[in-house]
């Protein structure tokens, strides 16, 4: 466990990484940056909050099966995404110009970027994002709970 | 212009800041250094216009490599010590 100092900072910053973390997934058909890059800003507010506040505190926080968990649920949206297609093709992109979740159409020209397009790239951007997140935070975990804190 | 006198200010930080790293003896101010590394290069990424690669290697390389040096160092020893 690390000063004061540093703990009140994690815990205003917290909040703020992970909102701008999925900002950056919920965004990354329009944007630059997508579910990888979103996924590892959350995972950067999970070392922050381990590393102010050291494993044995974390430890009863967030559970390391869960983030394996959470790793193998973000894998089998995406693959169950690709595969609702398979119909047409695998990867078949069903929900664009739809009028469903999603699929609204693009205006011609310049435009801002509307978030309820492009079908299922946010699916899949958000089935990436949280698979980052949990494979990045249990690799942290697992860094974490190995050996003992010496004391200087 | 203006551009290009951040572009080398930029460069001269990456290598300042990649000497230092190397030749500190406290640890953890070396895993600080890379982070500053890390950002410089995110930072010059961006001016190479990759904004895609900037954000990977903002969230990767200073956030989560500087985190896992921390929780190393704060596990061994901090400072460098001579054979």
């Amino acid at each position: 466990m690390m000063s004061k100092i540093v703990r009140t900072q994690a815990n205003f910053l917290y909040p703020f990484i992970l909102i701008f973390g999925f900002y950056i997934v919920a965004h990354g058909h329009l944007t630059p940056g997508g579910g990888f890059q979103g996924g590892a800003v959350i995972a950067t507010g999970i070392a922050l909050v381990i590393v102010a506040y050291g494993y044995d505190r974390i430890k009863s926080w967030i559970k390391k099966s869960t983030l394996t968990a959470t790793e193998s649920i973000g894998l089998l949206c995406f693959i169950l995404t690709a595969f609702i297609g398979i119909g047409t093709s695998f990867f078949y992109n069903f929900l664009a110009n739809s009028g469903l979740l999603f699929g609204d159409r693009v205006s011609y020209g310049v435009n801002p970027g509307y978030l309820n397009t492009a079908g299922t790239l946010p699916i899949m951007n958000l089935a990436v994002g949280i698979e980052v997140l949990g494979g990045l935070g249990a690799i942290l975990m697992y860094m974490m709970s190995y050996g003992k804190e010496v004391d200087k | 212009m203006i551009l290009d006198i951040i572009h080398i200010l930029v460069l001269i930080g990456l290598i300042a800041t990649a000497y230092l790293a190397v030749k500190l003896r406290d640890l953890m101010a070396c895993a600080v250094m890379l982070g500053i590394f890390s950002f410089l290069l995110s930072l010059e990424f961006f001016i190479l216009q990759a904004p895609d690669v900037a954000i990977a290697e903002a969230g990767i390389g200073a956030g989560l490599t500087t985190a896992i040096f921390v929780m190393a160092i704060r596990k061994t020893s901090r400072w460098e010590v001579e054979e």
